[in-house]
């Protein structure tokens, strides 16, 4: 016995799995997209279906986000799922993808169990988890990764923890072959970038703020890469910010490494100059870099040399921020901003929407396996419909996130979530706060 | 031999309001407005000679000292500026108690706030944290050292000690600035003012001292010693911390001496007339040869240390007048 559907008519839809970018529409049944055809409205009559008229707006797989930190468990005042959950479906992201950097970090597989579960339980979008690569992300001792994946886990990741230790990092890769798990790693060298608040360069001299030459980025990267060629490990490169680093990812891909990469929107938005005046709201980990990289950055998104765009969603209280620069915790709440940041290169580097929006869906979804990311008849019926070209003006007093710490206050960006569609339930609607 | 009554005349005619709330940056200020400052800050230094040296620009304000550095010189320096004016002068070292319990430099400011001082002093580990502080409070803050970013106030006062030693036509002096550039708020306030001014500037240091991309602050940039000062006017010292010097920056104390100590060797190679600064304090038979800090006909130091109570007088009283002038 089947449910009522939900169809869309009178869409825009935006597939960059298929490439598709015309008319169209769509119905949604028990949790998967049941049709689709290439016309405002269908051929044959619906059977038992909510119809929801688009007026022409777009139509997207939802936004898959590989790297979202909340609060939970053990921060809850910054972030929790509930809250995180509600932002990413205001956003129009319909899989987040929690960090294992908690208190207690998610480094077992009960943990990986608990934060499913607690997901499932919100009835909103998809809550997956990725799992620690390192006994309490110390970077010393492997995580149970085998029980891990078991549990749920869709990839691995120190997170913001850096793996110094070659022998370690070596082993970590060795040992996930044999359940073919993700490995992520950020990409930076250890002793160049400690304490380091900002990029090395003129800026950050005349600041007097610690910095890490850019350069580390590369030389991180290049023995990930060489670690990851002679295991035959799959590596993710967790948040590429550099020309340099790029380049060196695109020569390893020439050999035949498999290495994906992911940017996150920060970085692709804004550069160091931003950091002036001593804006904490703009200190992250990696920190914002030359303009020259930023550049690079939307040019690797333009050729598709970067697989997955991420929020990079760090909740960050105000006192976390209300320090002098180099004081203040890094990160940036990202979820709800995500969409119209990325619109960005649409609207100002001239990139296509799907170009814009493969990172977004597709490419993230299938580096985890998710069967969804796409507009196709059987995949998960998570969808975002938005007016990419109707203006908002980003409040960051108005956010739905617990903490306020985005990098896009008071910007006025071009792209309106109107309705956000997760397991075939409208999980959001833009009535729903105005 | 001037009459007392003269000097603060003189005193009362170069008064001007400062022209902006703050002092937080030397390149904060508009060359008329340093050329102002400096002439009242004259004015002061005569002022500090008589032996009866209370005035009441500042009566019934309140000044706080905030550091939370370690400081004897410029606290000391700022408290007996504020005394001789008249202010209330308090003295709060947060140093580690404060911090130790996990307050922040915000939850200190707004502590202070509440008493309602006029002036606050502020000085702190962490570029930036004078701004912060004054984008907090309601009072005038001035930077006494924010991290490795800025000391308007040193450079101010090393300014003065070389227009009274050289005269007004500091912008054909060529000056090297020796040392740890890196590290250094001394340098970089002293680079933006002296710069401003129209100075030649010129950096002299080890690379592992030097910023990067320091070519970029329009100074030429030396690693030989030599020829970093041949021909400059003035040679600023810098202080190398100890911790800097045993092989996490340069290799020893003797190397560092050797290549980048001052000393009557490398000094010979300046212009005739050449004279030496340090902002203190010195450590002697690293940076600098005892010989030549200890040169009355060479060195500036102590005239430094007597200006820096002027400068500092004449940025309080012209900020108090900024005060009386409801701005």
């Amino acid at each position: 016995m089947s449910s009522r559907g939900l169809a869309f008519i009178n869409a825009r839809l935006i597939d960059p799995a298929s490439g598709y970018d015309g008319p169209g529409c769509l119905i949604a049944r028990d949790g998967r997209i049941e049709a689709i055809e290439h016309q405002p409205s269908f051929s044959t009559r619906l059977e038992d279906a909510r119809v929801i008229d688009c007026e022409g707006a777009a139509l997207a797989p939802g936004l898959v986000d590989l790297r979202v930190k909340t609060g939970e468990p053990g921060a809850e005042t910054r972030e929790t799922l509930r809250s995180a959950a509600d932002a990413a479906a205001a956003g129009g992201v319909t899989t987040i993808v929690l960090q294992p950097d908690t208190d207690p970090a998610v480094d077992e597989p009960a943990l990986v169990d608990f934060l499913i579960r607690r997901g499932r339980d919100l009835s909103s979008i998809r809550v997956l988890a990725a799992g620690a690569l390192t006994r309490g992300l110390q970077g010393e001792a492997l995580a149970e990764i085998g029980l891990m994946a078991e549990a749920g886990a869709v990839y691995f990741t120190d997170a913001d923890h850096l793996i110094a230790d070659s022998r370690v990092l070596r082993r970590v890769m060795t040992y996930a072959g044999a359940f073919d798990a993700l490995v992520a790693h950020r990409p930076a060298d250890a002793f160049l970038t400690k304490a380091a608040a900002a990029t090395g360069g003129e800026l950050a001299s005349r600041m007097g703020l610690p910095a890490a030459p850019a350069i580390a980025e590369r030389i991180g990267l290049e023995r990930d890469l060489a670690l990851a060629e002679s295991t035959g490990a799959r590596l993710l490169v967790d948040q590429i910010t550099t020309a340099d680093a790029l380049e060196a990812l695109q020569r390893a891909r020439s050999r035949g490494v498999e290495a994906a990469a992911t940017v996150s929107i920060n970085h692709l938005c804004f550069n160091e100059v931003d950091i002036g005046g001593y804006r904490t709201f703009m200190r992250l980990d990696p920190p914002l870099r030359s303009e020259g990289d930023r550049q690079a950055l939307v040019e690797a998104v333009r050729d598709g040399l970067v697989d997955a765009i991420v929020s990079s969603h760090t909740p960050v209280p105000a006192e976390g921020k209300r320090l002098p620069f180099a004081e203040a915790e890094a990160g940036a709440v990202g979820l709800e901003t995500l969409l119209a940041g990325a619109l960005t290169l649409h609207h100002e580097a001239g990139l296509s929407l799907i170009e814009v929006l493969r990172p977004l869906t597709v490419g993230p979804a299938d580096l985890i396996g998710l069967e969804a990311g796409r507009l196709a008849v059987g995949a998960l019926a998570d969808m975002v419909l938005f007016d990419p070209d109707a203006p908002v003006m980003i409040d960051a007093d108005r956010l739905i996130s617990r903490s306020k710490n985005t990098c896009f206050d008071g910007r006025r960006l071009q792209g309106r979530v109107l309705m956000t569609v997760a397991g075939g339930r409208i999980v959001w609607r833009e009535s729903d706060t105005d | 031999m001037t009459e007392p009554l003269a000097v603060s005349d003189t005193i009362r005619e170069r008064l001007f309001p400062f022209p902006r709330p703050h002092l937080l940056s030397a390149g904060d200020l508009a060359r008329p407005d340093v050329d102002a400052l400096l002439d009242l800050a004259d004015a002061f230094l005569e002022f500090g000679r008589q032996s009866a040296k209370s005035l009441d620009l500042l009566r019934g304000r309140t000044l706080i000292n905030l550091f939370f550095e370690n400081s004897t010189r410029t606290q000391g320096s700022f408290e007996i500026a504020g005394k001789r004016l008249g202010a209330d002068v308090i003295n709060m070292a947060v140093g580690a108690s404060s911090v130790a319990k996990g307050e922040t430099l915000i939850d200190t400011a707004a502590t202070l706030a509440a008493m309602r001082p006029d002036l606050l002093v502020v000085r702190h580990w962490g570029s930036g944290a004078a701004d912060l502080l004054s984008r907090k409070v309601g009072c005038s803050v001035i930077n006494a050292g924010d991290g490795q970013h800025e000391h308007p106030t040193q450079a101010l006062l090393d300014l003065l000690t070389i227009r009274r030693t050289f005269g007004d036509d500091v912008g054909a002096l060529s000056v090297a600035i020796c040392g740890d550039i890196q590290h250094s708020r001394v340098a970089r306030s002293n680079v933006a003012l002296l710069q401003a001014m129209g100075c030649e500037v010129r950096l002299v240091g080890p690379p592992t001292l030097m910023p990067s991309d320091v070519d970029r602050w329009g100074a030429r940039v030396f690693t030989d010693m030599i020829e970093g000062v041949t021909g400059v006017d003035v040679v600023m010292m810098l202080r190398l911390q100890r911790e800097r010097m045993n092989g996490a920056y340069v290799p020893s104390t003797r190397e560092y001496f050797r290549f980048w100590g001052l000393d009557s060797d490398k000094l010979a190679h300046a212009a005739p007339g050449v004279r030496v600064m340090h902002p203190g304090p010195m450590n002697r038979g690293v940076e600098i040869d005892s010989s030549i800090a200890d040169d009355p006909a060479v060195s500036l130091i102590t005239d430094q240390v007597e200006a820096g109570v002027a400068l500092r007088m004449a940025v309080l009283a012209s900020l108090a007048e900024r005060m009386e002038a409801g701005q």
